[in-house]
């Protein structure tokens, strides 16, 4: 009996715990939500209103005047594509190469790739991938946006780690029923691999989208900006103190990995800790 | 060409060449260009051995850069692990609109640092901001959060805490439930209470999880939240939230001072490296390779 009333007040105390928790989480979203449906004059009354008088979409419609945030959506949407796919096949046969082969040097490589894991190239190497680019005569091309990151320790890892768990069986009969190399990768590693690389992919794309220093630099000409680099723009830009558009600009930016994140959440929460984590 | 010699490197190729060029290549250049003073447009090169370095230790507001980073990076590490551990433990209860939860709380996990940036530079707004208004009833005072010295740190770091926090939930819920239940019914037989049971019974058990959390964020700290302080502070009021990254952008890209950001990249690597070495050190129990 005892033990019920105490098991009572546990639930009592966790519902009400975790509805004050998700309130603060969330709430930053409930009031730009608000904020992009009103008028300047609203924005700025005070006391402050939590609520638009009417919803219309004239600020979403200003914001994408105001800076060229449609040509910026397709720019972000080509670039977190293309990087995504990139790292797919590199990090795939990357990681073929090591679980399923042995060759002189592995270790080597291996340790050689392991390295990089926390070294986000694109921040602490700046300058020089900077001048690497401008040497190329990369800068301001979705080259340099894409190409130095289409290959990542990470996903090299977190594919390797689920084609070791795939049984060597499978990898010897395919070889005594005379399959090649790459017939059993296209044809049976790749197949047994869907869930994982769909959540790759996921975990990529939210993250290239989400870049911002890079592009910041890379890129000079607003046709070649990508969204992260547009919400700035909205901020120092003429806007500056018109809210109600920066934030129906910043909704946008965010929409896409929102979408995703709603959407597939479950296979996205587990591929993230996946990606980071072997039990 | 079956199962060739040469498959493994072919399939290594893609990965080996872009990490060399883009990661390797870049970094002995930063490493090289630290050695010499080059002029702006990078037209010549004088070698002047350790002088960059002298130059930037001696230099007030680097040191200043460092010290901002440190509080900023240890101030949001701390509060997201121990708030990061307790939320977690709420999450894993089976009560009505536990799922509703989970989402809303993930949520600042995916957008970026920029946007959370942008989110809290309004919520802060000295004369709209719903931040102030609520102080200014409470207390009736208001603050300049973004341009006044201690408060620009302060809302940088709340700021980051908000949007790194979701990380560290993920990681210590999905550590939670994979505790078995035996170990929790054994300990209830031995009458620990809830408080015992979470910090001496399942904080130990997921101590690996909390050693990777505070690698990764770290790294977040370090890097990532350029977009917050980009956004909200660039860096002001007086440099007090000027980190060490920051620092690196101005320099390199405001300033031309290309020798010099070169030695703060060396700067950035090393400890980087360092933190690194001690991930394979300590952590490499959990991360199983070979």
């Amino acid at each position: 009996m005892r033990k019920s009333t105490r098991e009572k007040v546990n639930y009592v105390f966790v519902e009400l715990g975790l509805i004050i928790v998700s309130f603060f989480m969330f709430l930053p979203f409930i009031l730009a939500i608000s904020m992009s449906f009103m008028e300047p004059t609203e924005v700025f009354s005070y006391p402050p209103k939590f609520f638009p008088s009417s919803i219309n979409f004239k600020n979403y419609i200003t914001a994408i005047e105001l800076v060229p945030m449609g040509r910026m959506l397709f720019n972000s949407l080509l670039v977190a594509s293309f990087t995504t796919l990139g790292k797919l096949i590199t990090g795939t046969f990357a990681a073929y190469a090591f679980s399923s082969f042995r060759f002189k040097g592995k270790n080597i490589l291996f340790s050689t790739l392991f390295v990089t894991l926390f070294l986000p190239a694109e921040t602490v190497m700046i300058l020089p991938l900077f001048m690497l680019m401008s040497n190329l005569g990369w800068v301001n091309t979705y080259w340099a946006l894409i190409i130095p990151f289409t290959a990542s320790a990470t996903n090299t890892f977190l594919f390797r780690q689920h084609f070791m768990t795939i049984p060597r069986s499978l990898e010897d009969a395919a070889k005594i029923d005379g399959a090649s190399a790459m017939q059993y990768f296209f044809k049976v590693l790749i197949p047994l691999s869907g869930p994982i690389i769909a959540g790759a992919a996921i975990i990529n794309f939210v993250y290239a989208w989400n870049m911002y220093l890079w592009p910041l630099i890379v890129t000079m000409q607003d046709n070649m900006r990508t969204v992260q680099v547009g919400v700035k723009m909205l901020i120092s830009g003429e806007t500056s103190n018109n809210w109600g558009v920066i934030m129906a600009g910043t909704l946008l930016v965010a929409l896409p990995t929102l979408i995703i994140f709603f959407l597939l959440q479950d296979l996205f929460v587990k591929s993230l800790v996946n990606s980071g984590l072997k039990e | 060409m079956k199962w060739g010699k040469y498959t493994p490197y072919l399939l290594l190729a893609p990965t080996l060449i872009i990490i060399a060029l883009f990661i390797y290549w870049p970094a002995i250049n930063s490493f090289l260009m630290s050695f010499y003073k080059i002029s702006p447009f990078g037209d010549k090169r004088i070698f002047a051995g350790f002088d960059n370095y002298i130059k930037l230790f001696e230099n007030e507001a680097y040191w200043e850069a460092l010290r901002v980073t440190f509080i900023y990076i240890v101030t949001t590490v701390i509060i997201v692990i121990i708030l990061g551990y307790l939320i977690a433990q709420l999450l894993d209860n089976k009560v009505f609109g536990v799922k509703i939860y989970r989402t809303l709380i993930f949520v600042p996990y995916v957008i970026s640092f920029t946007i959370g940036g942008a989110l809290w530079t309004f919520m802060l707004n000295p004369v709209a901001g719903h931040v102030n208004y609520i102080l200014s009833r409470i207390t009736g005072e208001s603050i300049n959060w973004l341009n006044q010295v201690p408060y620009a740190l302060i809302s940088i770091i709340v700021a980051s805490v908000w949007k790194m926090l979701p990380f560290s939930i993920i990681f210590y819920l999905a550590g939670l439930q994979s505790i078995s239940e035996s170990i929790i019914e054994s300990s209830l037989i031995d009458g620990a209470n809830v408080w015992q049971r979470m910090w001496k019974i399942k904080f130990p058990i997921l101590s690996p999880i909390t050693f990777y959390l505070v690698i990764m964020n770290i790294t977040n700290g370090m890097f990532e939240s350029f977009g917050i302080i980009d956004i909200m502070t660039r860096g002001g009021p007086l440099g007090s939230t000027t980190t060490l990254i920051y620092k690196l952008y101005q320099d390199a890209f405001f300033f031309q001072k290309t020798s010099l950001a070169a030695a703060e990249s060396v700067v950035l690597f090393i400890i980087m490296s360092f933190i690194t070495f001690l991930y394979f050190r300590f952590g490499e129990k959990r991360v199983h390779y070979q």
